[in-house]
């Protein structure tokens, strides 16, 4: 949580100026260019989730996805160079925030699109059957994906194929700048899974031994062969869509009370109850600074992506610089 | 041995020489509904062959997880109209994935999308599609003309490792012709059907034949057509093409789908960028294609419509 948290802080840091919405004038000097979205207040759930995962099991996420990559296992200079879009990221300079993704912790990728990681995810999954490999997938995906047709037909399709797949559902109560509530019927994530014989769990996506054990039981049951199970996470995003979203349609007394139950300041309750000293709890969160800090010194740092890249890695099959 | 039993055997001999191909669709357990899958679940099981919900976003997205992770799926869309429930899956997923990732991961997907106007199946059942699958980098376009192209072709598209956009032609199954198979045929390869001096025909699927038949018309009138099966439509044989030309001086480019934005404008656009020669083009008109059959003729190609385009084109001089 806490590397997921300073990572995004200097993300956002660096990020000033990258990107014009919102009112916002876009700026060149910016490092980390383009949308990005932040996840902070969101952090107990990927934590919670990955811990119950081996780098044999396989993820997907969303365009809002450091938080998950990170706790999947990935670098954070990976990552961060990826960001600065730098020859040395995970893509190449190619993805960025929104598509950021590491295949070697089993990472399959963020997606620019709402829910469409979720039929990926399930497609790893029956690869795992067909294949006859005991890995597992996950897929996160926000409560916006609720009202997509891949989260509905994926569930179905997992369901009817009894699929290694645990759907979490990251509910952080915003679908981009509009409240979910107000154009979503039903009774949400849990409901819509129940309604496709998918066993569904709700639990406090801001506290992370609650994330932690509820997840663990379900991939215990996913890993016993028992199918697909859905986790729902309500969590809090606290900052806007993307970085330079204000979020000024938010009541600001929402957003505090949110505010109250920040998933880092709740997981010294349970550390401090076992005896861990306050000191090794702040160290946690120095030493996650320290490490990010280096992170973005050598993104800086590192080499720009040679233009002929931008022809690499489309298709062998029909280049596209047929143009001589 | 038909159009339809070419793919059957073209993707049975890939599924026994490769334990990672697996085909998944709707009702292919049954065969598929134009029998381009007859017998393969009793072959290979269902493990391999895979009964699909009516789901064809899950069903592509489906593939590309499967791609991810160590699989080669074929997938089926039914009829091409039905791929539109899964653009953001072939396009913004499927094509772009390696890419986006930085060549970390690649799709090996053969999405087979049956093109083109079948018998008065009316405006969603008859569309062709191709030219939006062309624009998309990362996507190979593929449509087969006869049974040894469906055999071979598709053959191809699973060894290509790239993600293939596989267009076979819904009124085409049943066409039989001699198939090879051990031919292959490469990607990227125009067939020559005739040879002739006077005028350079382009085209690919059923257009093809509809061409052959043009070309016999004019025959008949002394006029020499050298015509061209395009086979790929990316990455197209621009070699071919632009030899021809070479030799002609006239092209006229003959595809079902409508002609306004069609594929036939970007080799339009390639003569006249490249070659000196005079072009025209023979497409379907910019309506949806109706049921009764005599609206349904008004969106088909004819052998006379080349016939005529073509006699037009030689009368520019």
């Amino acid at each position: 949580m806490c590397r997921i948290r300073a990572f995004e802080d200097a993300a956002e840091e660096a990020s000033r100026g990258g990107v014009a919405a919102f009112g916002q004038a876009a700026g060149g000097s910016a490092q980390v260019r383009g949308p990005l979205h932040l996840s902070t207040g969101q952090e107990a759930v990927p934590a919670g989730v990955c811990a119950h995962l081996t780098p044999a099991d396989w993820l997907t996420s969303t365009h809002r996805g450091h938080g998950h990559t990170l706790a999947k296992g990935a670098s954070l200079e990976g990552m961060m160079h990826e960001l600065f879009g730098k020859a040395t990221g995970f893509c190449g300079g190619k993805g960025g925030s929104m598509h950021i993704a590491d295949f070697s912790v089993g990472m399959l990728g963020a997606n620019g699109v709402v829910a469409a990681g979720i039929p990926i995810a399930v497609g790893a999954a029956h690869s795992m059957a067909i294949q006859g490999r005991d890995a597992i997938a996950v897929t996160f995906f926000g409560d916006g994906a609720l009202n997509r047709g891949p989260l509905a037909e994926a569930l179905n399709w997992a369901a009817a194929f009894r699929l290694p797949v645990l759907f979490v559902c990251e509910d952080n109560q915003w679908s981009a700048t509009t409240k979910t509530a107000a154009m979503s019927a039903g009774e949400g994530a849990a409901a819509r899974a129940v309604g496709y014989g998918v066993p569904a769990v709700a639990v406090d996506g801001m506290d992370v031994v609650a994330v932690w054990q509820a997840a663990g039981e379900l991939v215990q049951e996913i890993r016993a062969g028992h199918g697909p199970r859905l986790l729902h996470a309500k969590t809090y995003r606290f900052k806007g869509h993307v970085s330079v979203d204000p979020a000024a349609y938010r009541d600001p007394a929402e957003l505090a009370a949110a505010m109250q139950g920040d998933p880092i300041a709740r997981a010294r309750e349970p550390l401090r109850a076992a005896g861990v000293p306050d000191a090794d709890i702040d160290a946690v969160m120095r030493e996650a600074r320290q490490e990010v800090a280096a992170a973005v010194a050598t993104a800086d740092a590192a080499p720009w992506p040679d233009a002929s890249a931008a022809f690499e890695d489309i298709q062998d099959t029909g280049s596209g610089r047929w143009r001589s | 041995m038909t159009y339809a039993g070419a793919a059957v055997a073209g993707l049975a001999k890939a599924m026994d020489e490769d334990a990672s191909v697996v085909a998944l669709g709707e009702d292919i357990g049954r065969g598929g509904i134009f029998g381009q899958y007859r017998g393969l679940l009793e072959r290979f099981g269902e493990r391999r062959v895979i009964d699909t919900p009516i789901s064809e976003a899950t069903i592509v997205g489906a593939a590309v997880g499967m791609a991810l992770t160590g699989l080669k799926p074929v997938v089926e869309m039914r009829v091409i109209d039905f791929a539109m429930c899964a653009m953001d899956e072939i396009v913004n997923q499927a094509a772009k994935n390696r890419f986006m990732f930085g060549g970390q991961g690649r799709v090996p997907a053969v999405i087979r999308m049956p093109n083109g106007i079948w018998s008065s199946s009316a405006a969603q059942h008859s569309q062709s599609l191709e030219a939006w699958f062309a624009h998309v980098p990362g996507l190979v376009v593929l449509a087969p003309a006869t049974p040894q192209d469906n055999h071979s072709l598709l053959r191809a598209a699973l060894a290509c490792g790239d993600p293939v956009a596989y267009f076979e032609h819904k009124e085409l199954w049943p066409l039989e012709g001699e198939v090879d198979g051990s031919l292959d045929v490469p990607i990227g390869k125009a067939r020559r059907v005739r040879e002739g001096g006077d005028l350079t025909i382009v085209s690919w699927s059923k257009a093809v034949h509809w061409s052959a038949e043009a070309a016999e018309l004019l025959a008949a009138e002394g006029i020499g057509v050298d015509l061209i099966d395009l086979r790929t439509i990316w990455p197209w044989d621009r070699d071919a093409v632009l030899e021809s030309a070479a030799r002609t001086g006239r092209v006229l480019i003959a595809h079902e789908a409508i002609q306004v934005a069609g594929f036939g404008a970007e080799i339009a656009a390639t003569l006249a960028e490249e070659s000196g020669a005079r072009v025209a083009r023979c497409g379907g008109l910019r309506i949806p294609v109706g049921y009764s059959p005599g609206l349904e003729a008004q969106a088909r190609l004819t052998p006379q419509a080349i016939a005529q385009r073509a006699r037009e084109l030689l009368d520019r001089g």
